[in-house]
């Protein structure tokens, strides 16, 4: 947990640094490892594999212990992953700068750094799949399909994806080429969001979500129904990626159709999710957990209504290659993964070191600061994405271009600098989150020491 | 015996219910992946031919610095991206690109149809300073690429005979000449010759659109 915290505020501060890059182009100092390109892709791989992956596996062996009533299946295997994953990340990004950059997005590694994933991944399965092998209940909780889901098929994602010949320890050319790779590699891109940042994180609402409520899930058959139909459905919205690219049309409408069936599965959940949360209102005033995991769950809600939206071949017309589907993806990161992580480690901190929260307030002052941020952040980008969309297809009346290409990108200004100031701010809170934490920590060791001060003292602040 | 019996059994299962996930997750890219390896094969467009030695090493440090994270190379069937990038992309005209560089973001304008349009002059100086050129440009600079040498790694041969082994028809003569063509030439010399390369296929009816 403390790795993927680390990898959130790198990850986020790259993130803002390339906003800033937007702004001002010079300020990389025409140093190649602060170079536009090397460091979005630093960005992406930073706040997926570093902080969404490291938090994923740690809730995972956390609540598959909890839920399966049984210690892990070796431990020893399991701070394996733990570790070689932060090891992994950390040369996958120091290669990343170096300009090992396999070209698909959100594949970028380099085959030796793949390989690493495949094997890391594997042991992942091993240790969670052994666990529920030995559980002591004999139901498996709804968690752990998803869990078990994402190891799955992102192994599968992964393997056929990153499938290449290697020419030199940095370079290797993908098996599949032009269209063909453009479907193989959306397919990979859609579900990476799918499995990963969809599925994998409702694994940890469906945790997390009813244990801090204290209610259980509102509707078992519902939530049978959404994890299956998610799971078939979700696969085949890939191509939405690629409307009106050169791939067969009959693969642009199942894509599309399919995308727009998701909304049903997607929203079950969040209904199932929204109705569990309504059986303890009153805990949403107090609990800030709560509160990060049910803002979370209305991103949830937006995003994954926003983006079958986008899927529609008329919409995408305007909405493909603009700021609009980056505002889509942060309205995700930000506002789904990033708080409900948040949200979560709001519940573990004071659990695992037996101790209260330090400050309340902080929290508080955190929970306004990423939703202004999210919402900042997505305002901006949909101004930015529709004026370009729309800007770019506008004709006069002659049938001419109204506007140069040049003139409008000049025009993003604006909204980018918006961009760098919502960046900071979601930063700024989650800077506070873990000052918060820092304090909750040390200030158990002296409440531990000070054995006649009373129950409040982790609150008063303390000289650590 | 109802439907929640039947899933008490995968529930209570863990190989069921990990054999369930990878079918039931499995059925959606096979159906629009197989076709495209076993049925639908894009034959290459008349004028799609692979890249040279120097267009290749450009094409890869095209790839190194990201520039596909800005700029498309897929011009839509819409009526106003035709007539800003003339014709629309062809499957064809992909065939040779391993992997893929379509991109999603058109931060910068598509490059797919760039080629000849500039000088290698203006591409040179755009490079190494865009904003020399384009007063209002918010591209990065890339100094380093006239700095170095295209083929520092002495692997062009190797880069040819992998993709050679993958299907694309280069000679074993132009494979063992491929060091001697790129000698003395720069990183910005290839990255030049690659956008150059980029251009319309005047052999596709446009008619046709995308595919």
């Amino acid at each position: 947990m403390i790795f993927s915290l680390i990898w959130s505020i790198l990850g986020m501060a790259a993130g803002v640094y390339i906003a800033l890059e937007l702004v001002i182009p010079t300020i990389d100092f025409g140093q190649e490892w602060l170079s536009y390109g090397r460091l979005r892709t630093l960005h992406t791989n930073a706040v997926i594999f570093g902080f969404g992956v490291t938090a994923l596996m740690g809730t995972a062996f956390y609540s598959v212990q909890r839920t399966c009533h049984v210690e892990l299946f070796s431990p020893r295997l399991a701070w394996f992953c733990i570790i070689a994953w932060q090891f992994t990340v950390l040369a996958g990004g120091i290669s990343l700068l170096a300009g090992w950059n396999a070209g698909k997005e959100y594949a970028e590694l380099e085959w030796p750094i793949d390989i690493l994933i495949a094997v890391i991944w594997v042991c992942f399965g091993v240790v969670f799949f052994g666990t529920i092998a030995k559980r002591k209940v004999k139901p498996i909780y709804v968690s752990n399909w998803f869990y078990g889901a994402l190891i799955i098929v992102i192994a599968m994602l992964h393997i056929v994806n990153s499938l290449a010949i290697p020419v030199t320890i940095s370079k290797s050319y993908s098996l599949f080429a032009g269209a063909q790779d453009a479907v193989v590699q959306w397919w990979y891109g859609h579900n990476a969001v799918g499995f990963l940042l969809t599925g994998g994180f409702l694994g940890m609402l469906y945790y997390f979500l009813p244990k801090q409520a204290d209610r259980p899930i509102w509707s078992y058959r519902l939530s049978i129904i959404a994890f299956w139909a998610f799971t078939y459905s979700y696969i085949w919205a890939g191509p939405h990626h690629l409307h009106y690219n050169a791939i067969p049309d009959w693969v642009q409408t199942l894509g599309m159709v399919m995308s727009i069936i998701l909304l049903a599965p997607s929203w079950a959940t969040m209904v199932n999710a929204v109705m569990t949360v309504s059986g303890a209102p009153q805990k949403l005033k107090t609990d800030h957990s709560l509160k990060f995991i049910v803002l979370a769950l209305a991103f949830y809600g937006l995003a994954t209504f926003e983006g079958p939206m986008m899927a529609i071949k008329s919409v995408n017309a305007v909405s493909h290659f603009t700021d609009w589907t980056v505002g889509h993806v942060h309205s995700g990161a930000l506002g789904w993964n990033a708080l409900i992580t948040f949200g979560t480690f709001y519940f573990l901190v004071p659990r695992l070191f037996n101790t209260q929260l330090y400050s309340k307030r902080l929290a508080d002052i955190h929970f306004w600061l990423a939703i202004s941020g999210t919402m900042l952040y997505v305002l901006s980008m949909w101004g930015a994405g529709i004026s370009q969309g729309l800007l770019w297809l506008a004709l006069g009346d002659l049938g001419e271009l109204s506007y140069g290409f040049r003139e409008i990108m000049a025009s993003m200004q604006p909204y980018y600098i918006l961009r760098v100031i919502a960046g900071l701010v979601f930063l700024s809170g989650a800077v506070i989150m873990i000052y918060n934490f820092f304090r909750t920590i040390a200030g158990r060791k002296t409440a531990t020491v000070q054995i006649p001060a009373p129950s409040t003292a982790p609150q008063q602040p303390v000289t650590a | 015996m109802n439907a929640i019996d039947i899933h008490r059994k995968l529930e209570e299962n863990a190989g069921l219910l990990i054999f369930g996930i990878l079918f039931v997750s499995a059925i959606g890219g096979l159906v629009q992946i197989l076709p495209s390896i076993f049925q639908e094969t894009v034959e290459p467009t008349a004028e799609t031919r692979p890249y040279t030695a120097a267009e290749l090493l450009g094409r890869d440090i095209y790839i190194r610095e990201g520039c596909s994270t800005c700029h498309s190379q897929q011009v839509r069937p819409l009526l106003a991206e035709v007539i800003r990038y003339e014709a629309p992309a062809h499957a064809g005209e992909s065939v040779y690109d391993r992997p893929f560089l379509w991109g999603s973001k058109r931060t910068g304008p598509d490059l797919s149809r760039v080629g000849e349009k500039y000088t290698d002059e203006w591409q040179r100086i755009h490079l190494v300073n865009p904003r020399a050129v384009v007063p209002k440009s918010i591209m990065p600079a890339y100094p380093w690429l006239e700095r170095r040498k295209a083929n520092s790694g002495n692997d062009v041969h190797l880069r040819m005979k992998a993709l050679q082994r993958l299907g694309h028809p280069y000679t074993d003569e132009e494979i063992t000449r491929a060091a001697a063509d790129v000698a003395g030439m720069t990183e910005l010399d290839a990255i030049v010759a690659y956008l150059q390369s980029l251009k319309i296929d005047t052999s596709v009816d446009p008619s046709e659109g995308g595919h």
